[in-house]
């Protein structure tokens, strides 16, 4: 008797161990899951618009549809779609509740995988209620999304870059701004969109450069260095705009656009096709370099060393690694990689240089860059989320307001891709491991 | 590192440190007054000061060929430059010329204005005071319109400079401006209170809507961990968006909907005008003295503002001492919040009297560089806070007069800060690194020629050395957040010191 008592017991400091290894924190994600979920069924969905219906189009008519699989259009009843998608929403929370509440702690497949559909479904039912009235072709909207994504992601690649060796790099949207501008002014002088695609990596290392020199030169605190980098390139952008640019625009600052290159065949898949396939050489270099730097700073003797000189410089010094011509290098490298996606916003969409062009969008790329938790590939789905949101407002904004339908202010639909930006960092950033000597300036000793 | 030993009599009496560059043979100089003025000369070298100079000088030499590559005239000029060169250059010296005193006609001073007004209001006849006085005024306009630009920019820089003394990085000043400009505008231009209430209502309400929009950020940070960099840089869109939404509601735009503007705020809410119904001087410049003061208390005598030194300087200490950084993040986050909301409110109050939906301007960004150039000090900022007040009003003035864009003026103030914060390249670039370390390359030399090196000779070096680091480190002290590594300023390793690597080697060399 006092045998099973004593065991009872020992299963108690068990199970209490057991207890203490959950994260004190685990009803965040199910918490902020719940409202958003209720928040979207009471708005959504039953205050919604009776009788509305939504319509999404799927196929267009060139697209390649063998015996009309798809449909052209997908018309649902508005008000009771948005029930439903919420209620699968609410789901995948409550999900989140039982196994999040468990002793021990829940795999992040799983976990991810809830939120994954958490996301579709509250997004989804988002849409439906928001299209009311109204029809939204998913093909464009995903292709725009691809576009609006380049500059983000290779902005946020640019951030890996530096950041995976240890410098804080803030100055990426003056790097993108350098890259819009350069390549609009050379492209314009030559006459060639390629000569511009090639000057904007150029000009982008200026700012490169710029940062390296103050932050692992002259060791100045990198936020600083990057916060001021920022605006010094806002100011000489708009510099050259305002005078030599706006003077004579046809010699500097003529708008030309990349051709698209259109892969035949895939191109024509409904829905991806377009967004995938056919667009220009700057979103084909996206997926490449994603892909090139996944390998490299994990499966290679240079990413060994790179991640090396961000995490213990002082390690990778004593072994023979040479910590500041890395990180020189890495800052250099990234700004010409920020710079590619600056020159999405000048000749990649065939518009001409504006001032201050970039208009945040470095900022954002940040954002993307710690929500994909200093990785290539998640950089780029970060990006991706982020464009979806602009993508998503920018279509919603022109679509004109239907008789009877929904209508939400333009500005708050602007403010969208920040707000998301917001919630991911605050939701998600917590559990992201920063590279340990990230903005520590490195002195031998 | 162990031979180096810094202290101040050392310093003080160290041979070889006052020869001020020469590298004489005989380690103590002979001549006493000599000896002073090289001193002196080495303080100045040393000091911040020279640096600040030289770092202005070399900001508005590059600003000078941005005007060049701009102008017309002196690229046309440049056309037949081997033909003439002599036009080149005197159109380059009108354009550059011309543009910097027209900002500082606009910034300071207009003299023209001032003679105009002297003569005409001789020519009919009046004398003294009559004539001086009117003039005086017409002259010191531009100081004025400079001042009034300075107070918001001074108000916010210091709440910038609780969050960067605190180790956090309140990028958030535009959102934060914006929140308190609005809300106070609200105030200011739809209720009815009595004269002196409602203009404090309406200041009170803009700085806790500014503490509210920074304590949404340092909630972030102290319970999810949420980079404050990023959230406050979300914030500042998010808030720039909701002004825009506000100024097409009837609640803002009053009758008028179809212009984003707001009506005027009413009298008893706006701040008094200090030099009459001419000048926009306005009450803000005493607040603006107040937060100062404030910010001196708030960071050097209470022990809220200790407490955020503290986790600025070391969070993990600060942790062992009791004071939790979470919450430290928050009451940072809120106080600097609360200061940039009063600058929103101040700005709208005094100087703009409407909500339009430009009102913040570039003030959020441009106090982050007033704090970061005046090291996050009271004086430093108001300075600095002057200073760019001056360029951004003179640079309004050039734009218009001569025709050179404004941006110039960034560019500039963005270089004066990057130079600033990097005194060792300023130094290089002016060639100080002699009197900075003086006789290091001759002394190098010698050591080099004769290996078995004096015991005289090993102390002259070591008590050089030492001054050097202890110069350096004085100066890291006095910013601990502004170079080398925020997270922990270690006494014992200053950065951003190539000075010091140089003692180093020099060290070691005598070692040899």
């Amino acid at each position: 008797m006092s045998a099973t008592t004593r065991l009872a017991s020992d299963d108690a400091v068990v199970q209490k161990a057991v207890v203490d290894e959950r994260p004190s924190t685990w009803w965040h994600l199910p918490l902020t899951t719940t409202i958003l979920g209720v928040l979207g069924l009471i708005f959504f969905g039953l205050r919604g618009i009776p009788g509305a219906s939504s319509t999404y189009g799927i196929a267009r008519e060139k697209d390649l549809n063998p015996l009309g699989i798809l449909p052209e259009q997908v018309t649902v009843p508005s008000m009771a779609a948005s029930i439903v998608l919420a209620v699968i929403a609410l789901l995948a929370s409550a999900a989140l509740w039982a196994l999040q509440s468990r002793p021990h702690r829940l795999r992040p497949a799983i976990r991810n995988t809830l939120v994954g559909i958490f996301a579709v479904a509250w997004v989804l039912s988002f849409m439906t209620w928001v299209i009311s009235e109204r029809s939204l072709s998913v093909g464009t909207l995903l292709q725009s999304t691809v576009i609006l994504a380049v500059p983000l992601a290779f902005g946020a690649l640019s951030g890996v870059l530096s950041e995976r060796a240890g410098v804080i790099n803030i100055a990426i949207e003056g790097q993108l701004l350098f890259g819009a501008f350069g390549a609009a002014l050379v492209g314009s002088l030559l006459g060639n969109v390629w000569a511009g695609l090639i000057a904007a990596p150029l000009v982008a290392v200026l700012m490169g450069a710029l940062l390296a020199l103050f932050a692992v030169g002259y060791q100045v605190q990198q936020i600083i260095v990057g916060v001021v980098l920022n605006v010094f390139a806002v100011g000489i952008t708009s510099f050259f705009f305002g005078s030599v640019m706006s003077a004579n625009p046809g010699m500097f600052n003529s708008p030309m656009r990349l051709p698209t290159l259109r892969i035949p065949l895939l191109a024509d898949i409904p829905l991806i096709g377009s967004a995938l396939f056919e667009q220009n050489i700057l979103v084909y270099l996206m997926w490449v370099i994603v892909v090139v730097l996944t390998i490299a700073l994990f499966r290679t003797r240079w990413g060994l060393r790179v991640r090396a000189v961000g995490e213990h410089p002082r390690a990778a010094d004593t072994v023979g690694i040479k910590v500041n011509p890395t990180r020189w290098s890495n800052v250099l490298l990234g700004s010409a990689v920020a710079g590619l996606g600056g020159a999405m916003l000048t000749i990649g969409t065939g518009v001409a240089f504006g001032e201050d062009m970039s208009a945040g969008k470095g900022y954002i790329a940040l954002a993307a860059m710690i929500l994909g938790r200093y990785h290539p590939v998640g950089a780029l789905l970060a990006a991706l989320t982020f464009a979806f949101a602009d993508s998503l407002q920018l279509r919603l904004g022109t679509m004109s307001a239907a008789e009877g339908g929904v209508s939400i202010p333009g500005d708050f639909l602007l403010m969208l891709p920040y707000v998301v930006a917001l919630f991911a960092v605050a939701g998600v950033v917590g559990r992201v491991r920063v590279p340990a000597a990230d903005g520590i300036p490195y002195v031998k000793q | 590192m162990s031979a180096v030993t810094p202290s101040a009599a050392e310093q003080g009496s160290a041979p070889g440190v006052g020869s001020g560059g020469t590298g004489s043979e005989a380690p103590p100089p002979a001549d006493p007054s000599q000896d002073r003025w090289g001193r002196l000369v080495q303080d100045i070298a040393r000091g911040n000061l020279l640096v600040v100079v030289a770092s202005f000088v070399f900001a508005f030499i590059i600003g000078s060929i941005l005007i060049l590559i701009a102008d017309t005239e002196v690229r046309e000029a440049l056309g037949y430059f081997f033909a003439r060169p002599g036009d080149t250059f005197s159109a380059a010296w009108q354009s550059i010329s011309q543009a910097y005193a027209a900002m500082f006609r606009g910034a300071v001073f207009d003299f023209p204005g001032f003679t105009r007004t002297l003569e005409s209001l001789r020519a009919d006849g009046g004398t003294g005071t009559y004539v001086w006085g009117p003039a005086l005024m017409r002259g010191l306009r531009p100081l004025t319109e400079t001042l009034t630009i300075a107070t918001p920019l001074v108000i916010a820089a210091c709440g910038m400079a609780v969050g960067f003394r605190a180790g956090l990085f309140n990028i958030g000043g535009t959102g934060q401006l914006i929140v308190g400009a609005m809300v106070a505008g609200y105030v200011g231009f739809t209720f009815q209170l009595p004269i002196v209430i409602h203009l404090l209502v309406a200041l009170v309400v803009g700085v806790i809507a500014g503490a509210f929009w920074g304590g949404i950020a340092g909630f972030l940070k102290a319970r999810f961990g949420a980079n404050e960099v990023i959230s406050t840089i979300m914030l500042n869109w998010i808030a720039t968006y909701l002004l825009f939404f506000a100024l097409k509601t009837s609640a803002f735009t009053g009758a008028n909907q179809s212009q984003p503007t707001s009506p005027s705020v009413k009298d008893t809410a706006s701040l008094p005008l200090l030099l009459g119904s001419q000048f926009r001087l306005h009450a803000g410049i005493l607040l603006a003295i107040a937060v100062v003061v404030f910010l001196w208390w708030l960071m050097n005598r209470s022990t809220l503002g200790f407490q955020f030194r503290a986790v600025g300087s070391n969070p993990r200490a600060a942790r062992v001492a009791g004071i939790s950084p979470a919450r430290a993040s928050f009451a940072v986050m809120a106080v600097a919040g609360a200061l940039v909301g009063l600058a929103g409110a101040v700005h709208i109050l005094g100087t703009e009297k409407r909500l339009t939906d430009g009102i913040a301007g570039s003030l959020g960004f441009d106090a982050i560089t007033v704090a970061l150039l005046g090291r996050s000090g009271p004086v430093g900022i108001v300075l600095a806070g002057l200073l760019f007040a001056g360029l951004s009003t003179g640079g309004r003035y050039m734009e218009t007069q001569q025709g050179v864009p404004l941006d110039l003026v960034s560019v500039i103030q963005a270089l004066v800060v990057l130079f600033i914060a990097a005194p060792p390249l300023v130094r290089t670039l002016i060639g100080l690194r002699r009197v900075d370390n003086p006789g290091a390359g001759e002394r190098r030399r010698r050591a080099r020629a004769t290996s078995g090196a004096g015991e005289d000779r090993t102390g002259a070096t070591r008590n050089g050395g030492s001054s050097v680091v202890s110069t350096s480190s004085a100066a890291t002290s006095q910013a601990p957040s502004f170079s080398g590594s925020s997270a922990a300023p270690d006494p014992a390793e200053p950065p951003g010191s190539a000075e010091r690597s140089g003692a180093r080697t020099e060290t070691k060399g005598e070692d040899r």
